[in-house]
């Protein structure tokens, strides 16, 4: 239910006073209420549920966590080597 | 198309080697997690996180499955109205098959009622915009996550002047619910994963003063592999450490404030009422009622529903399922009477049913 999809926002427009979007859900593209990221344009990503767009998608901060996550991976091999054969 | 790389980097299989490595490094003793969210109880099994995890890492599913939860008498009332004449009742997928006193919605649409499937709230508007001569309900369930799209239908529905739309609420909310489980006697929930979409919506401002409350570390957590294996890292390490806070694992969608635009509109059309958990019972304040100026879109009271006479099955365990208190596996019925084909109860229909998870993923423990 709470199933939330990435997409990305290609066109805004308004269908009887409401905010909607076209979105790109990595090739399928379908229609989205975005009444609530009054800030969003195209080009930004978006997670929609329900057909209802929740928030934006921040890309710097989807790759800060990576960078820290790389990091702890990394140190969670220095702290245990591997074995040696 | 495949996913750009800031998403893709989330399925990473070497680096979910390497941060479960560092699970592995810092546990020293068992410790029992809850998430929430259905929806990352199939991601964990989905992705066989459970099995890799250290044994001492006990994952507890939540009641974070809104088909599951909702109350026997309101799809009862659902089944009621959808048998009704000149009554077309739309409804998410995953409810058709969830087992009321007496058959399911799909029951009904089998013996001619008009029963539609809608993939967002604004569709089942829609529809009553196009069959202006019959009455169009809303089965809205849902938790916060969903809140936002059944607030949305509901303004759409007055701005068109809408005569015939109306939505049965069925909301719930989380928070509500956490209190709930960690207020019960015999709680051994020691740190929870709370929901990422939840929580995109409403932020995580109200979670501080329930980790302070019951001395429990929560950490927002999103839905891939990584991002599990994150929220579960950063509430080991804080139980490790005896720290108790509020820790945001998946900031590429949640602001501690959260959607303020998405909030708003909820507050405009609803009001926290207290609401009928299936298998739990009554948790006050826990759902969402339609404020006083919208109640003319209220199903429940548009149509005359007659007391109705509820009984649940006597052998399914879906209650105890829910509150974390046994697993699927240990029910006497799971997998011979119960499967998602045949379901005695509501954790086998949905796709985030834990019982359904266990059935579809081949969990025997």
């Amino acid at each position: 239910m709470c199933l939330g999809i990435p997409g990305k926002i290609l066109t805004i427009y308004e269908d009887h006073g409401t905010k909607m979007a076209e979105i790109d859900f990595g090739g399928v593209r379908r229609e989205a209420c975005v009444e609530v990221i009054p800030d969003a344009e195209p080009g930004d990503w978006t997670i929609i549920h329900a057909g209802f767009a929740l928030n934006l998608l921040s890309e710097s901060e989807a790759l800060e966590t990576l960078e820290m996550l790389k990091e702890m991976s990394e140190l969670a091999e220095q702290e245990q080597p591997e074995p040696r054969e | 198309m495949k996913d750009p790389a800031f998403l893709e980097g989330y399925r990473d299989a070497e680096l979910v080697k390497g941060i479960l490595k560092q699970i592995h490094q810092r546990v020293t003793c068992h410790w029992s997690l809850m998430e929430i969210c259905g929806g990352q109880t199939h991601a964990i099994m989905q992705s066989g996180l459970d099995q890799l995890l250290p044994d001492a890492i006990e994952l507890v599913h939540g009641p974070g499955c809104p088909v599951c939860v909702t109350a026997l008498e309101l799809i009862d009332q659902a089944l009621w109205i959808a048998s009704q004449p000149n009554v077309i009742l739309t409804s998410f997928g995953d409810m058709l098959r969830v087992p009321g006193s007496q058959g399911d919605l799909f029951s009904i649409r089998a013996a001619g009622g008009q029963v539609k499937v809608v993939y967002s709230p604004m569709d089942a508007v829609r529809i009553a915009r196009e069959k202006p001569d019959q009455q169009v309900v809303f089965f809205a369930i849902g938790f916060e996550t969903t809140a936002p799209a059944n607030a949305m239908a509901v303004i759409q529905a007055e701005k068109l002047q809408l005569s015939n739309f109306s939505i049965l609420p069925a909301n719930v909310l989380v928070p509500p619910a956490m209190h709930a489980i960690l207020s019960s006697p015999g709680n051994r929930i020691q740190g929870f994963l709370a929901a990422g979409h939840v929580c995109a919506v409403m932020g995580y401002w109200e979670y501080p003063s329930i980790a302070e409350k019951y001395q429990v570390p929560i950490v927002v957590t999103g839905f891939e592999p990584l991002d599990l294996l994150n929220g579960i890292l950063k509430t080991v390490t804080l139980l490790e450490a005896g720290e108790v806070r509020v820790e945001n694992a998946y900031p590429r969608a949640v602001t501690y404030e959260g959607n303020q635009a998405a909030q708003d509109l909820v507050k405009r059309v609803f009001e926290p009422v207290d609401r009928n958990w299936r298998g739990i019972g009554t948790i006050p304040k826990s759902g969402y009622g339609l404020q006083k100026q919208y109640r003319n879109f209220d199903a429940g009271q548009r149509f005359d529903i007659k007391e109705l006479h509820t009984e649940e099955s006597k052998i399914c365990i879906a209650g105890q399922i829910l509150q974390g208190r046994k697993t699927p596996s240990q029910c006497p019925a799971f997998g011979t009477q119960c499967t998602p084909y045949t379901p005695l109860g509501a954790p086998m229909v949905s796709s985030e049913g834990a019982c359904a998870a266990y059935y579809r993923f081949r969990r025997k423990h």
